[in-house]
């Protein structure tokens, strides 16, 4: 059964692991692309939150503020997770064995979660009151929580730099 | 001469009590760094927004002052956190960005950057069609737009570089 353990220790033996690691130009740029996308991911989607926690863009509905913001933010969150998997691969063993890495992913993993029950369930009847200042509490609760969860992915990430010894 | 000015007055600064406290409480330098990512998410997101919707990408059906006067003040609102988190880094460490060409490098950019995006923003607000007039003054506003993308991803980069950089 190819395990986990086989696909880390692939990544190790591969060449393009060592050259992201030991590259003194690679690393750095790499990280500069994962922190810049990563920018745009978490402040185009605080635009979007305040809209919904009704502090921001208040005179636009919520669809025109998520279709001319979002396509911005998946873009940048493509080049953020191929960047993050890039510096990733460069040392896998490392960052699995990282509690701020683990927790940085199910983080990611609950900021999307809470995005789809918003589309799923909260986002239902938007046209009846999208074009509202102040929207439904579901809505509202949704913003809040995804900059909430979004400050501790940046948290957790800045994190990872401080208990991961370079090497 | 400047350079042993420079080493002199680091000295002195990372013997302050304030930064001793920096230094010596763990936790300070991380968050003071996720608070300065945090306010560059906002202020870099906002100034690329408004940029590319000089070049018509996003938000079409806004028109572009609009778009102007809901993320330029956002900048402005946060420059000054970031400014102060900033500081307090290099009050922390002043080895590390004052001995280190990179910082100044950061520093001039974003002296232009503010001064290119002040000037977007003005000429905005006092005549709201001033990009809009023919077709010269729609592209010398999509290359202003596009110098404005690259000035602040280039500071990103510098900002990234300067962990990089550090004198020994």
């Amino acid at each position: 059964m190819l395990q986990l353990k086989d696909l880390i220790s692939y990544f190790e033996t591969n060449g393009l692991a060592d050259n992201i690691r030991e590259n003194d130009v690679l690393f750095p740029l790499i990280e500069s692309v994962h922190v810049l996308s990563i920018c745009l991911v978490v402040g185009s989607i605080f635009a979007v939150d305040l809209r919904l926690l009704g502090f921001a863009s208040i005179h636009r509905s919520v669809s025109s503020v998520t279709h001319g913001i979002l396509p911005l933010t998946w873009c940048a969150f493509v080049v953020a997770v191929g960047s993050g998997s890039l510096l990733f691969i460069s040392n896998v063993t490392k960052y699995l064995g990282n509690g701020y890495f683990i927790a940085k992913i199910f983080l990611i993993c609950a900021a999307g979660l809470n995005m789809a029950i918003f589309h799923g369930i909260g986002a239902k009847n938007l046209p009846q009151w999208e074009n509202e200042a102040r929207l439904p509490l579901p809505a509202r609760l949704a913003g809040g929580l995804s900059i909430l969860l979004w400050v501790a992915v940046v948290a957790c990430g800045r994190w990872i730099g401080f208990t991961m010894p370079a090497g | 001469m400047m350079e042993v000015v420079l080493r002199d007055f680091c000295k002195w600064l990372a013997a302050t009590p304030l930064s001793n406290t920096i230094q010596t409480t763990g936790w300070i330098i991380p968050t003071l760094q996720t608070i300065h990512i945090l306010g560059v998410a906002v202020l870099f997101s906002s100034a690329i927004l408004v940029d590319l919707r000089f070049w018509w990408l996003l938000q079409r059906d806004v028109p572009l002052p609009d778009v102007a006067r809901r993320f330029f003040p956002a900048i402005w609102l946060v420059l000054p956190i970031l400014l102060i988190t900033g500081s307090l880094l290099i009050i922390g460490e002043p080895r590390r960005s004052l001995l280190n060409s990179t910082f100044y490098l950061k520093m001039a950019l974003l002296a232009f950057a503010v001064l290119l995006t002040g000037g977007l923003q003005w000429s905005l607000s006092s005549a709201p069609k001033f990009w809009d007039k023919d077709r010269g003054r729609r592209m010398a506003g999509q290359f202003a737009a596009t110098v404005s993308i690259l000035a602040w991803c280039s500071i990103l980069f510098a900002g990234r570089w300067i962990a990089y950089t550090q004198a020994g």
